[in-house]
């Protein structure tokens, strides 16, 4: 193997930022305003990374459309929608700054939808008491993500390198010290040292068959950092989104924006009727409209009329959705109607809703003007994550931080739809600070040339001949493992069950085999995929195992309600000597004033 | 029902043609196609794609020699009688298969004036005065536009021409209500506006309906030809110096 390590590129950083969403960027720009020098690897070409995808909007209290906002009660209702579970001291740091980091988009050419008097409009999203989310009409995360793009390639210190995969992070002495990574369009391996990094790699959607997530969901961030050492938390709690396309099959699990209900559109079953207003939890009663009457006085704006329940949290209209399917009164190609048609004007849906107004249209034959949408859960948000420290993002591991969809701790049990954006914004700020001044006072420490060539060799190994499995079904055969085993809904025994047929795969992933050669090779790529998939599907299912209770993502069949005790802490996932290893972490105790605020009943 | 792919493959110059047949299932789109071919016949078949949605630009091909985002091109537009030809875009180099080398353009990007806010912690814009630089936000840099305009796909002439995108992009920054830059120096002579010759190939392709000629080059020509072939202004600069 002399060749292979005379082959691999070496660089050296201060900061390594690994993937190019509007955390990782956000995170490159505020670590070179620090003075690092900073390396900003992601897996596609600048400006594709899911961000890109987000439409609905990015929270923030910044008071516009209705001036009782302030953060105090972004914050509440951050953690009425997590149940309780969020790292309060997260949901806190996120409502305080997520105004100042929109405003500052702004400085740097964002161009959000206008209120009539200029300033960046709001609009209103399932689980905020207030029209909150800054938006463009369902494009927003194409405009945020543009923003930070053209902020980062304009910032001193930062080389970008594009369609470039991490597959090893590298450590030594318990400390995060490099990754190996290989170039995509020709394969050639780059080591990459640096003295901190930034894990800002996104979400696990694709583990799961029907999902609005892309093929970059694969857990990268969440695998390579728990192989590294760090902890990840939370892992049982995933979002459906309860709105995702369900026809036609090639389009299945593709998201509809919640936009859409912000907007007015309504849920209804086959029997026409609007069943959302029979499954309101008690612990929103009070702010949520009790008859179609009062859900349309809020529509036409008339004081102290509650909101629809449509706009209840994503959990609670997912699960709605699935039960009216169960019991026969779903739609056609089991989901439910969403009907926007006869809520708003045509011309209004279409300077809404622009893409969806185009997405049904070329995917669906469907014109969302005249007809209603049909929809259904789709695997959509990866609470859990990396754990992290809420001031400053490091990890647990010495060197690593992480931020956005890779990190856990603000969305708790479930995100309320728009913290993601401005997530990414404030935690991608903090994170890449924190990383920039934690490198520039630390001494280098450089990886050996054994753990080098350990790396690369197993990087290349699916290229070995005597590989037989093929990536691509191994793939599908995890997705059916995740969508029947730790689905929407989980039980003990089907889970046990999950496990032990993930453990099973991941042996033969072991056999999976890359065909071709290096260059932009998606074989290999899978196969590497594969891996990372796995690891974070068995911490999906073991968490889940763990959790025995119902809560907000996390529903049980055998343990329908909530558990009070398992509701003050978090499960944790660590790497032992011989795999995954649960640990319980301590109770988490708000402040009092801060706790009282949020149990209020109605404000 | 049966079909006919038929995609042209390989590294660099060195590329053939690759025939596949494969069942098409309702609603198909012509990515869902790749990676039928991908997952069962081809695995190391090379393709860019991300959201599925149309929201990305990343899935940009030629589909029977027309510009397309391959996951908003649907296979029941194609006669399913004839096969489908899918080539990678023609104007950039190709890495492998059906994945081009686009990186010019993000080369071409760079060296654009970024927005120039102004001096206020309270910036104000209405939204009948901002709705035209939102219709050229809405680009998603697929670079079909790029693609398809001769001047850079004939004529090859990257060094002289900025392309239909970054005139777009200009078009935004200099109609942006509040932007304090001013590009039209570059849009004249880095960016080369005036070799764009108004056949409006550009905007027939836009996958987000952006009307580039009328809406973005149009007005930047006249913008260009006011600065610098006005006679008044012409003056003006002899005798102060200045550009503005
Ligand atoms: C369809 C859709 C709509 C949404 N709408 C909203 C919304 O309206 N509001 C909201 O708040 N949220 C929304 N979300 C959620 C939100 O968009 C995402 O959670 C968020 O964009 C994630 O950002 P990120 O920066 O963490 O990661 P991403 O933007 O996903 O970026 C991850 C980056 O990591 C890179 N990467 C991954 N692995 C590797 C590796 N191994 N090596 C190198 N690079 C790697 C990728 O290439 C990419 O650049 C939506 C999500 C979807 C799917
Ligand atoms: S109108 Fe101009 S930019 Fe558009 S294709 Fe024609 S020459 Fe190119
Ligand atoms: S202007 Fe239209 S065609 Fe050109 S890159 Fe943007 S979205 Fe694509
Ligand atoms: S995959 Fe995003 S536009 Fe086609």
């Amino acid at each position: 193997m002399g060749d292979l390590m005379s082959d691999i590129e070496e660089k050296k950083y201060d900061v390594l930022i690994i993937g190019a969403g509007a955390a990782g960027m956000r995170a490159a720009i505020a670590a070179s305003d620090e003075g690092a020098s900073v390396c900003l690897v992601s897996k596609s070409l600048l400006g594709k990374a899911h961000t890109v995808m987000a439409e609905g909007g990015a929270a923030a209290a910044l008071g516009n459309a209705d001036e009782r906002d302030n953060w105090k009660v972004h914050f509440r209702d951050t953690i009425k929608g997590g149940k309780h579970l969020n790292n309060w001291k997260m949901a806190k740091i996120h409502a305080e700054q997520a105004p100042e980091r929109i405003l500052e988009l702004e400085k740097w050419g964002a161009v959000f939808d206008r209120t009539k008097d200029g300033k960046i409009n709001q609009r209103n999203f399932g689980g905020h008491r207030y029209p909150r989310l800054a938006h463009v009409g369902d494009r927003t995360g194409l405009e945020i993500i543009r923003t930070v793009q053209d902020k980062v390639i304009h910032q001193e210190n930062i080389d970008i390198f594009m369609e470039c995969t991490v597959a090893k992070i590298i450590t030594e002495k318990e400390q995060a010290v490099g990754a190996l990574a290989y170039y995509r369009n020709n394969g050639n391996l780059v080591a990459i040292h640096a003295k901190a990094i930034v894990v800002a790699t996104g979400g696990i959607g694709k583990a799961y068959r029907v999902t609005s997530n892309s093929w970059e969901y694969t857990g990268d961030g969440h695998s390579l950092a728990y192989l590294a050492g760090a902890d990840l938390q939370d892992m049982e709690f995933i979002q459906f989104h309860p709105t995702g396309m369900v026809w036609p099959p090639s389009v299945k699990g593709t998201l509809v924006t919640e936009g859409v209900r912000g907007e007015g559109g309504i849920l209804l079953n086959n029997k026409g009727e609007r069943f959302m207003f029979n499954y309101i939890p008690e612990a929103f009663a009070a702010e949520t409209a009790k008859d179609e009457k009062e859900a349309n006085d809020w529509l036409n704006g008339i004081e102290g009329a509650m909101r629809p329940p449509e706009l209840l949290t994503r959990d609670v209209v997912a699960k709605a959705i699935m039960k009216e399917v169960k019991e026969g009164r779903g739609s056609p190609h089991g989901g439910a109607f969403l009907d926007i048609a006869n809520r708003r004007e045509a011309d209004y849906i279409k300077k809404k809703l622009p893409s969806m107004y185009h997405q049904f249209k070329e995917l669906g034959d469907l014109d969302i003007t005249e007809e209603p949408m049909e929809v259904g859960p789709t695997t959509h948000y990866m609470m859990g994550g990396i754990s992290v420290n809420a001031e400053t993002g490091a990890s647990s591991l010495k060197g690593m931080y992480a931020a956005g969809e890779a990190a856990a701790g603000l969305h708790g049990a479930n995100r309320l739809g728009g913290n993601s954006l401005s997530d990414l914004l404030v935690f991608g700020n903090i994170s890449g600070r924190a990383a920039a001044n934690f490198a520039l006072k630390t001494e280098e420490l450089s990886f050996s040339k054994g753990k080098l060539k350990e790396a690369a060799e197993q990087i290349l190994e699916s290229f070995s001949k005597d590989k037989t499995e093929n990536p691509y079904h191994l793939h599908q055969e995890l997705q059916d493992i995740m969508e029947m085993h730790a689905g929407i809904v989980r039980e003990e025994e089907s889970l046990n069950e999950g496990i032990e047929k993930l453990t099973e795969l991941s042996k033969r992933v072991k056999n999976a085999k890359a065909t071709g050669g290096r260059a932009y090779n998606p074989s290999w790529h899978l196969c590497l995929d594969m891996e990372n998939m796995i690891i974070t599907s068995l911490a999906v299912a073991e968490a889940a195992r763990e959790r025995r209770e119902s809560r907000g993502g996390h529903t049980r069949l055998d343990y329908p309600e909530y558990d009070e005790e398992l509701g003050m802490l978090n499960i944790i996932i660590r790497k032992g000597p011989d795999g995954i290893n649960i640990v319980k972490s301590d109770k988490k105790i708000m402040p009092d004033d801060l706790q009282n605020f949020v149990m209020k009943e109605a404000i | 029902m049966n079909r006919k792919i038929i995609i042209q493959r390989g590294e660099k110059e060195d590329y053939f043609m690759h025939e596949f047949e494969m069942e098409s299932g309702p609603g198909m789109v012509v990515l869902d196609a790749i990676h039928h071919i991908q997952a069962n016949d081809a695995p190391d078949l090379a393709v860019r794609w991300n959201c599925k949605a149309g929201k990305c630009g990343s899935c940009s091909a030629e589909v029977n020699g027309e510009p397309k985002l391959m996951c908003m091109t649907r296979m029941s537009d194609y006669d399913p009688s004839e096969p489908l030809v899918i080539k990678p875009m023609k104007t950039f180099p190709v890495v492998k298969d059906l994945v081009t080398d686009v990186s010019w353009n993000y080369e071409v990007n760079k060296k654009i004036l970024p927005y120039q806010p102004p001096e206020t912690d309270d910036p104000r814009m209405l939204q009948e005065d901002v709705d035209r630089v939102q219709e050229f936000r809405k680009c998603i840099e697929c670079f079909l536009c790029q693609d398809v305009c001769h001047v850079l796909r004939d004529s090859d002439m990257k060094a002289e021409y900025a392309g239909p995108r970054f005139l777009v992009r200009n078009a935004m920054l200099e109609m942006h209500p509040l932007d304090q830059g001013n590009r039209l120096e570059t849009i004249k002579n880095e960016n080369g506006i005036g070799l764009c010759n108004i056949t409006k190939c550009c905007t027939e392709v836009c996958p987000e309906n952006i009307a580039i000629t009328d809406n973005a080059i149009i007005p930047m020509k006249e913008r260009v030809v006011d600065e610098y072939y006005d006679p008044l202004k012409w003056i003006w600069r002899k005798i102060t110096g200045k550009t503005n």
